[in-house]
Parts: structure tokens; C-alpha cells; sequence
């Protein structure tokens, strides 16, 4: 299980979280056209990349907040987690 | 009943106390401390039970985890238990245990003949034999095998026993007590850490409670006592016995299950069976030991052969010897610690050693006490079938390929010893790449991955003197890292005798003309000339090499085979071992309970159960219960002999036609409040919010980006900037999650706060034409006429002295209220509706009748807004709006979702107005079309109308909109129903809508 550091609440069991996808994905604009490649790349298509990764948790059974986490997919090792409006540099 | 195998003063067991026991049906007696299979060892029983696949006889093979044999069906306290190691089952009084494997019995075992046809029977021959003809397979295969070689049978009884879950956090895990864990432990604990200690045993000590040695001028057994006694004494540290670390996860998450009753004869008052613990630790040392290897040669399975390090702690520890007339076979100096212990107690020993001219401290000891060594000498075979009468032996050339004369000498039992195997499968499962080291021929741990570090035997260090001082040197530098505090400990003088290098000697060769079988794997019946087998078949990976042959498989896991397995395909690959490999150590180290798996998560206790504040009211009431998400709703309230169709057929007809009041506490209610709450809203629901004024309810559409609706429900304005949500009771969770997302991600710009109120509000939906009567009876000072509070309408009004909301929305398509209380309120307003109802002939209904008016007004729920529905589907596209942007509206342009023929909601009345359609079942154009015949549509929700008094069902249906008076079929195959039915109108009832309005 992994030991998620919330920013929020500090380091809290993987079992209070729920896993959000990918945290790179933008969404488009509201009201602004978009391609249907566009599109379907914000809904539909998501890269399964070996390796670092940036991904939403959010904090179901703590402060509910969503985070950003920087986890390698392969070993599960965490290097920094980020507040949702912190930049990630 | 006579204990022949007890010797006096030895042993750790408690004399004073007799235990009566039963295994295979005869009375036994043992002593309090000894395991089931000491005790037997001690009254001379030997055979345990049949061997997997040839059903060959099995005896005890260790004295412990590593045991591969002796697994039996344990009996106690009325409950059953399969596969129980005898070697770890502590003895208790009336314990009751059987052989498994074996049919009729351990003693005539139908099966052996297995062994007679083993040349039928190779590796792979899972694959190979039963593959052909597959009809035969479950006639004919699978219940021979079931019957004839199945492990033991699990219970089919509802386990009374309770387990449970704990979550610990510590500085310093320890997993295993022997020298290493106790030095560790201890350095750990002066300087302040939060220590835990486990042990898989009954007793800590590990290795010191056997071997011949002195720390601090004591016994090692006795500093052991000493050390154990002083960390329980610690408020820092846990001490725990009977528990095994079986799992190293990611994050330093370590899993171990502690024995809590299994040594009691039944387990005492608000005890559980077992407890899990998930223990987070901030540094784990890994002092797990290390097991001892078996040389492989002819026959090694007969009973009576053993490991060399288990003979020794049955003496040692239990006071048992497991034979008179011990042969000690090794290519080691601890074969000679074994035959030394034996010497002491009166019995000759003989040792053969692969070795050509061993000298060292321990070996000259074993020639002054007169022991019979032979230098250069081999096992060839064991000879007896259910016990071993003697053994071939025969002296080897240096090279280790010839054989010289075979003799037979009388043994009862061979004690083997091949050198000792870390235990590295925590390590290994926390990721550490392990490493060969030649030295000892085995794999130790390599670079740390997560915070272990492994010490001891368990390292590949077999001196205790080094042990002791990389152990202590290590928790006190751990421990330091985390208390800052650095309390000196003085390392005690330990005294233990040298020994001489080990030989690189592990499989002894067949002689010529003969065939033995060398098994490498004892659980599984895995021989040499299996491997043999599939190497040359072409398997090379040893991980499919494991697979076909099964090596390593059974539920010891190979803990006494993988190595010399390894040997063996280095050998003939002509390899290293190191490039051969081995498998992947996973966990669990050792087979752990079901039922400590699943802890109190079982039955009610699965998931939490959530009532309304109403429940008590319903169950007095009558109700009859549903699960709904994790709520319980009532389905009917039952009058006399009613079914759940009469019921719900009488509360649905008393909503049409007086009034009646349903409990709606579940549906999720989410309070949203903001300046930029309309604007959420706005985005978030497919239809137009900016305009709503004060005091108005509105019905919204919510979609996921894809175009799929997630979710429904009405939301009012409470105030300017104060909204209330409903969503359904199923997503109530999933939409506050949504709203958080986008809230918090994607327009943190808006000035929004949304919080769960569901619980805060306990709700009633009073529907039917006298609705409005009661309301006003109600609140007599409020104006609840159609133009004071209009369709859609919201107000606050006093209901005797309690604070209620008004909604004017309708479910159930009747003229109908939503009544909310603060939630401690909740049975006192249902308890008003109900008293002043009485006079409108009120009735409660449940979500049976709930869904019938539903059904038959044709408004869209969960089973059509299933995940898979555009708005479009659920005729709902009116809601849609063109003008402005929200969550999912530019996935509706697909050209799936604008297809001329798309799918949609429509209604479905059988012909014969008869005959209820089964839910899910398929509409199909043509009944007698050859399969698979295409499909139009599914009926989503059935019910039996109560406007018309025949079933209605609604569909999603391909081109629902054209297909309106068609004529189909619905055909049910699981049901084996095949319906004519008439396509109609969603709208069933009402399709004006006008009552709602009236
Ligand atoms: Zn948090």
C-alpha cells in the first residue's frame, strides 16, 4: 500500500485516497472550438508510460482535496506530491 | 500410549503437563510446548500422509515453516482447518488431526499406484495427460484427481471464528528473533525507538534455543531469555510470538499474521482466531535465518528422512529422537552438531561426509566422543518404503562422479544436511536485486531497495560472533538516525566453535542400473529427472522450467527445493547459477488463513450499512428490506400474506389514487454555495441555470466529458447565492467528487463551496391526488394552493415547530411534495405525515412501488441511465442546450451519437398483456432468426402497470424514435421466455404531464 504525502494533511495510507489519472491532461477551453483529434485526445487517449508520472489523488476520507502526485509507475516510488494549484516545476 | 522416542532432560516442553491428542483416529499423548509433530515424532509415528502426485508415503521432512510434507486436516472446536503444518501446530488438548492426500487411508492409499505408474506420470504431465479428450476432463479427470490427490477440504461452514485487522506504525521492525533480531532489537530499544519484534515461533530465540554456544558467559539460550525479558519489560517495544511477517509491500508496508488462539483448544471470549497486522515501519531489519539444504539422493523421500537442523531441534528443543539409529549424511560441519546432541543422549550415530578430509574445532569434538565418521562417503538410497530400514551407501571419487561399492547399513533414520539457504524472501519482495554468493552457494540480499537491511544468517553470515556485532551496530545506528539518542551497548564475549569450509556437493549419483527417484521438490513429487524432462523439451527460462514441472509450487513454496532445483538446470545448461536465476520470491512467505485475509470485513460487516432516520419506524411497520448502495430502503411494507407483487401493487395504486409517502432520505443532497455557484451549475448540468430565480427547483442533466449521462436530479435556489443538489442515491458520491475535480482543477477561478449534506436531511415524498390535502393540513399557516406553491416550487415553512423544506417535484409523476427535516427530526415529521394522513387514506410505499410509478410515466432511472446513455437515449435531448458550453456537450457531436437510427427510450407492452418481461431481456425482430440473432434493444425496467393492470416495461431500442407500434419479440434465455410484444410510448401514464402540474 502506498504512503501517499498529502500536502494538506501530511502522510496519510494509499487506502484514503482514490486515484485520478493522468494530471497533465488539459481540459479545453469552455466555448472554444476544438478538433475531434483534440478532443479525443483530452477524453480518450492516455499514454501508459513506464517511469515518472504526474497524477491526480484525491484525498477521498481526509480533507477531500485533489493533489498531484509524482510517482514512477514502475517501483511506486513517490518524489514529490503538489496542492491542485501549485505548479509543478 | 507410551512416549518411546521422549528423552529425559532435554527439551523445552512442559512435563508437568500431559496433552491427549487423536491424528488419524488414534490416541496419542504429548506434553504442553510440543507441536503436533513433535509429539507424534515422540510416540515413533513417522507417516503423515501420501505424497501429491505418486502418493508416495511422507513423513516429517523439518521442524518448522520449511516443512514440505507433513501438511494434515486439523479439527478443533468443531471447525475444520485444511492444509495445517504439523511442524508449526502447537499441540493442545483434544486436538484432532487426519492425514490429507491419501484415499482410503494413509496406510492403503489407493493413489500409490501412482508411483507404480510413473513413468505415465512426467513432468509436465498436468499438460500432457489430462489434455485429451476435453470431455473427459470433467467426468473423468477432475474428480479422480479431486478425490485421489486433493490437499486437504476447506470447510463449507460459516467460519464462526473472528479476525482481525490492526494498523501499527514503528521505528524498527524486526521479523525474526534469533540472534540478530534479539542484538538488533535491543540496540534499537536503548536508544528509545518504537520496536517491533516478531517472531513466527512459539518461542524467540531462533537458532540459540539449538546450537551449543555461550554470549556473556551464559548459555546462548539462556542470553536469549535474558534479552526477551528486558525489551517486554520496554514501553517502546512489542515483543510478539507466534507471528510471521509474510509480506514485504511498497512503502515499508509490512504485512504479519500472529497466531492468536490457533495453540488454544478453542479460542477464548472476545479473542480473535488471528490478527493481521499492517505495520508501516520507518526501518525494517530482516533477521529471518536462513534453512537448511538437503543433499538430494535415492529415495530422499522415505519417512525418517530429514533435515539434519530438525532432528536437532527435536532433541533440543521437544526432548524427541527421531530414531535409534541415526545416519547423518552432510557436506558440512552441521550434520556433526546433529550427530554430536545425539551422542550426548546415549545414541551412535553415523556420519557420512562428501567431504575427503574435513578438520575443524566442532568435527574434532564429534571424534573424541567416538562418533563413526566416514570421509568421502554418500547416501545412495534409503531403503524401506513407509519408514527407512537401512541405506545404500557407497564412498565417491573426488570429482564426485564415481560411485564405489554399494553397502547397505541399518539406519532408522538419515539426518541430511547440504549447508544452510538464506531466508531472503522479504528482502527480495521489497525489491532488493539479490545477489549469488559463491561462498555458500546461495542468493543473499544485494542492495537495499526500500529501508531493510538484512543481518545474520539471513545475510549469508554463519559466525554468531559476526551476527551478533553487525546486528547490534545496526540498530543502534538505525535507531539513532530516529531518536537522536546514542546509548552505548557493550558487546557480550561470545564463544561458539569453528567450522571448516562447506563442500559444493548437493545431488548424489545414481548408480548404474538403478533408477531412483532424487526428489528435488517433496510437496509436489518434483524429481531430477523431471527437470531432466524439461530442459530437454526446450524449456530454459526457469521460471517456465518452474511452471512445467511445478517446482517451487506447492505450499511451501520450494523453501527446501528451489536451490538445489537451480543447481540442477545450471548443471546441465553448463551454466552459473547466478545466470540461470531464480524465480520471483512473492508474497506470501508461508500460507496464511482466508479468514485473516478478509478480517471483520465479512457478511453485514462487509461494507457499513446506512438507515435513514426512519428505519425504526419501517422495520416496525413491517418493511421488507433492499439493498440499496449501501443503503437499506424498505421494498413493500407487508400486509398479512402479501407477496412483494401484491404489495407494491397496493402502495402504487393508493399513490394514484389517494396518497402515499415514501422515505427519500437517500438521495444525495449536496449543499452548494457561492457567488459562482450558478455558474457551476451552469457548466456542470446540460441545461440553461443562470436564470433561476429564488425559490424555484429545476430538473438537470449531468454528463461525463464522453457524452454519457453520470448522473440527474433536481437542484433549487435557496437564496441568491445557496443552492441544495439531489443526485441519486447510487452516484451521490461520485458527483461530489466531480464537483470537487473541476472546482479545485479545472475553474479554480470560480467561487464555490460544495459540501455532502445527505446525512443532515431526512426526506419524504408524500405523491398522490391528496397530496395537496394533507399538506395543508400539515402547515395550516402556509400557502401551499397551486399558485403559492407552483410546480417546481420551493419554500421553508414551520411543521409544528420544526424548520421543514418544500419541494414541489414529482418521481412518481402524481401531484407531489418533498418534505425535509434537520435529520433528528426525521421520524417526528414521518410520524406527523403518517397520523394526519390517516384521513386521506395514506399509505408508506417502498422503491418496488417507487419504480412502478416511475416506470409507467416513463421517467429515465439508473438501469437507463446505465453509463452506456446520451441524452438523446432517454429522450432527454430537450434538456440539452445549443447555446451555451458544459461538461460533455462536444463529445454529443460524434457521429455515433447523431446517427439517424440511435438509439432511444421507449415503452413495451406485451400482447398478450399477460406475460411480464424479464428485465434484460433482448428485442429481436425475428424469434426463430439463426443465432446469434441480432439484437434491437434490451428492456431495461419492467413493472406491472397499475393505471392499466398489465405489465409495462421500458427499452433502449435501436431507432426507438421510428419504431413506435412495431411488433417484436423480447426473448429472455436465462428466463426461456420468448414475448410478442408492441412497441408504445415511453409516456405511458400521463404523458402530458399534467398531473404534476394540476
Ligand atoms: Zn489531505
Amino acid at each position: 500500500m502506498l504512503y501517499i504525502n498529502c500536502p494538506h494533511c501530511g502522510m496519510r495510507s494509499q487506502n484514503e485516497f482514490s486515484y485520478g489519472g493522468d494530471a497533465s491532461v488539459k481540459r479545453p477551453e469552455l466555448n472554444k472550438e476544438v478538433s475531434d483529434q483534440e478532443w479525443n485526445n483530452f477524453v480518450y487517449n492516455r499514454k501508459s508510460l513506464r517511469g515518472k508520472h504526474l497524477e491526480l489523488w484525491q484525498h477521498i476520507s481526509g480533507c477531500r482535496q485533489w493533489i498531484k502526485v509524482e510517482r514512477d509507475t514502475a517501483t511506486h516510488e513517490i518524489f514529490r506530491t503538489f496542492k491542485a494549484d501549485e505548479e509543478v516545476a | 500410549m507410551v512416549q518411546a522416542f521422549r528423552i529425559e532432560n532435554e527439551g523445552l516442553i512442559n512435563r508437568d503437563k500431559k496433552l491427549s491428542f487423536k491424528f488419524n483416529g488414534k490416541t496419542y499423548i504429548g506434553y504442553e510446548g510440543d507441536t503436533l509433530a513433535s509429539a507424534l515424532l515422540a510416540n515413533g509415528v513417522h507417516l503423515v500422509g501420501r505424497s501429491f502426485k505418486y502418493h508416495r508415503p511422507r513423513g516429517f521432512f523439518g521442524a518448522g515453516v520449511d516443512e514440505p510434507y507433513a501438511v494434515v486436516q486439523l479439527y478443533r472446536n468443531g471447525e475444520t482447518e485444511p492444509n495445517i503444518k504439523a511442524t508449526e501446530q502447537e499441540l493442545f488438548e483434544g486436538l484432532e488431526a487426519k492425514s490429507v492426500n491419501c484415499w482410503p487411508s494413509v496406510n492403503f492409499d489407493i493413489g500409490a499406484i501412482n508411483n507404480f505408474l510413473k513413468i505415465f506420470l512426467p513432468a509436465g504431465f498436468y499438460y500432457k495427460t489430462f489434455m485429451w479428450p476435453k470431455s473427459f476432463w470433467y467426468r473423468i479427470y477432475e474428480p479422480f484427481i479431486r478425490k485421489a490427490a486433493g490437499l486437504g477440504v476447506a470447510s463449507t461452514k460459516h467460519d464462526k471464528e473472528r479476525y482481525e485487522h490492526k494498523y501499527e506504525y514503528c521505528d524498527l521492525l524486526i521479523a525474526g528473533s534469533g540472534p540478530s533480531g534479539l542484538a538488533g532489537a535491543y540496540a534499537a530499544a536503548k536508544n528509545g525507538a518504537k520496536v517491533i519484534l516478531a517472531e513466527d515461533k512459539p518461542r524467540f530465540g531462533g537458532s540459540l534455543l539449538t546450537s551449543d554456544v555461550n554470549i556473556g558467559n551464559q548459555s546462548g539460550k539462556d542470553w536469549a531469555e535474558g534479552i526477551i525479558a528486558e525489551l517486554k519489560t520496554m514501553p517502546n517495544v512489542v515483543v510478539k510470538n507466534r507471528s510471521q511477517i509474510f509480506g514485504y509491500y511498497d512503502h515499508n508496508m509490512l504485512v504479519m499474521s500472529e497466531k492468536v488462539s490457533d495453540h488454544l483448544p478453542s479460542t477464548k471470549k472476545y479473542h480473535p482466531n488471528k490478527r493481521l497486522w499492517y505495520i508501516r515501519a520507518k526501518e525494517v531489519l530482516i533477521s529471518s535465518g536462513s534453512i537448511e539444504r538437503p543433499i538430494v539422493f535415492g529415495n530422499n523421500d522415505t519417512p525418517g528422512v530429514m533435515l539434519s537442523s530438525a532432528a536437532k531441534e527435536y532433541l533440543k528443543v521437544y526432548g524427541v529422537l527421531v530414531g535409534r539409529k541415526p545416519l547423518v549424511f552432510t557436506n558440512n560441519d552441521s550434520g556433526y552438531e546433529t550427530a554430536i546432541e545425539f551422542k550426548k543422549h546415549g545414541v551412535d550415530p553415523v556420519v557420512l561426509d562428501s567431504r575427503k578430509n574435513p578438520e575443524s574445532e566442532i568435527i574434532g569434538e564429534a571424534k573424541n566422543l567416538g562418533i563413526n565418521i566416514k570421509n568421502s562417503y554418500v547416501v545412495v538410497a534409503a531403503q524401506g518404503y513407509k519408514k527407512v530400514k537401512s541405506a545404500d551407501i557407497a564412498s565417491i571419487s573426488d570429482d564426485k562422479k564415481q560411485l564405489g561399492k554399494i553397502e547397505n547399513i541399518q539406519c532408522d533414520c538419515i539426518c541430511v544436511s547440504g549447508f544452510w539457504t538464506p531466508t531472503i524472501h522479504l528482502a527480495s519482495q521489497s525489491g532488493n536485486k539479490t545477489k549469488f554468493k559463491e561462498e555458500i552457494d546461495a542468493f543473499v540480499p544485494g542492495q537495499s531497495k526500500q529501508n531493510e537491511i538484512t543481518l545474520g544468517a539471513a545475510n549469508g553470515v554463519f559466525t554468531l560472533e559476526e551476527t551478533l556485532k553487525t546486528s547490534f551496530k545496526a540498530g543502534s545506528e538505525l535507531s539513532k538516525k530516529l531518536t537522536e539518542k546514542d546509548n552505548e551497548i557493550a558487546i557480550p564475549n561470545v564463544v561458539e566453535k569453528k567450522s571448516s569450509q562447506h563442500d559444493k556437493f548437493w545431488c548424489v549419483p545414481l548408480p548404474k542400473g538403478k533408477n531412483y527417484k532424487r526428489f528435488l521438490d517433496f510437496q509436489n513429487d518434483v524429481a531430477v529427472s523431471d527437470i531432466e524432462i524439461a530442459l530437454r523439451e526446450g524449456y530454459r527460462s526457469i521460471e517456465h522450467v518452474k511452471r512445467y514441472t511445478t517446482l517451487g509450487m506447492a505450499t511451501d513454496q520450494g523453501k527446501t527445493s528451489n536451490l538445489n532445483g537451480l543447481q540442477l538446470v545450471s548443471e546441465i545448461e553448463n551454466k552459473v547459477v547466478p545466470a540461470v536465476g531464480h524465480t520471483t520470491f512473492r508474497p506470501p512467505y508461508t500460507p496464511i488463513s482466508i479468514g485473516a485475509i478478509v478480517g471483520r470485513e465479512v457478511g453485514k460487516h462487509s461494507k457499513p450499512t446506512r438507515k435513514s432516520p426512519m428505519h425504526s419506524w419501517h422495520e416496525k411497520n413491517n418493511a421488507v428490506f433492499v439493498d440499496a448502495g449501501v443503503w437499506l430502503r424498505p421494498r413493500y411494507y407487508k400486509r398479512g400474506n402479501e407477496n412483494l407483487f401484491e404489495g407494491s401493487k397496493r402502495e402504487a395504486k393508493n399513490v394514484r389514487t389517494n396518497v402515499g409517502v415514501c422515505d427519500v432520505t437517500t438521495l444525495g443532497k449536496i449543499d452548494i454555495k457561492g457567488p459562482d455557484a450558478a455558474e457551476l451549475l451552469n457548466r456542470v448540468y446540460t441545461n440553461a441555470w443562470l436564470k433561476l430565480p429564488v425559490g424555484k427547483a429545476r430538473y438537470g442533466v449531468m454528463l461525463r466529458e464522453d457524452g454519457i449521462v453520470m448522473d440527474d436530479g433536481t437542484t433549487t435556489r435557496i437564496s441568491e447565492n445557496h443552492y441544495h443538489m439531489t443526485t441519486t442515491t447510487a452516484q451521490a458520491a461520485n458527483v461530489l467528487s466531480h464537483l470537487e475535480y473541476y472546482l479545485q482543477l479545472v475553474w479554480p477561478e470560480l467561487n464555490v463551496n460544495v459540501v455532502s449534506t445527505t446525512e443532515q436531511w431526512a426526506g419524504a415524498a408524500i405523491a398522490g391526488p391528496k397530496s395537496r390535502d394533507l399538506l395543508q393540513k400539515l402547515f395550516p399557516n402556509s400557502d401551499v394552493s397551486n399558485e403559492g406553491l407552483p410546480f417546481m416550487g420551493y419554500t421553508e415553512e414551520d411543521l409544528f415547530g420544526v424548520k421543514a423544506r418544500i419541494f414541489r417535484i414529482s418521481f412518481s409523476g402524481e401531484l407531489a411534495y418533498e418534505v425535509n427535516v434537520e435529520s433528528d427530526y426525521g421520524n417526528f415529521m414521518w410520524e406527523k405525515i403518517m397520523d394526519v394522513g390517516e384521513e386521506f387514506k395514506i399509505q408508506p410505499y417502498g422503491t418496488e412501488a417507487l419504480s412502478t410509478l416511475r416506470i409507467e410515466m416513463g421517467h429515465v432511472a439508473g438501469s437507463e441511465l446505465d453509463g452506456r446513455t446520451i441524452p438523446y437515449d432517454n429522450a432527454l435531448e430537450g434538456l440539452v442546450s445549443k447555446k451555451k458550453d458544459f461538461i460533455g456537450k462536444r463529445s454529443l457531436q460524434r457521429s455515433a451519437f447523431t446517427a439517424e437510427d440511435r438509439q432511444r427510450v421507449v415503452g413495451v407492452v406485451p400482447l398478450d398483456k399477460q406475460t411480464s418481461i424479464p428485465e434484460g431481456s433482448h428485442l429481436v425482430k425475428d424469434d426463430k432468426a439463426p443465432i446469434p440473432n441480432p439484437k434491437l434493444g434490451h428492456i431495461s425496467a419492467s413493472c406491472w402497470s397499475v393505471e392499466y393492470d398489465n405489465p409495462f416495461s421500458l427499452a433502449i431500442l435501436k431507432d426507438g424514435k421510428n419504431m413506435i407500434g412495431q411488433k417484436l419479440f423480447a426473448m429472455s434465455p436465462l428466463k426461456n421466455k420468448i414475448i410478442p410484444v408492441e412497441i408504445v410510448s415511453s409516456h405511458y401514464v400521463d404523458p402530458k404531464g399534467e398531473r404534476v402540474r394540476s
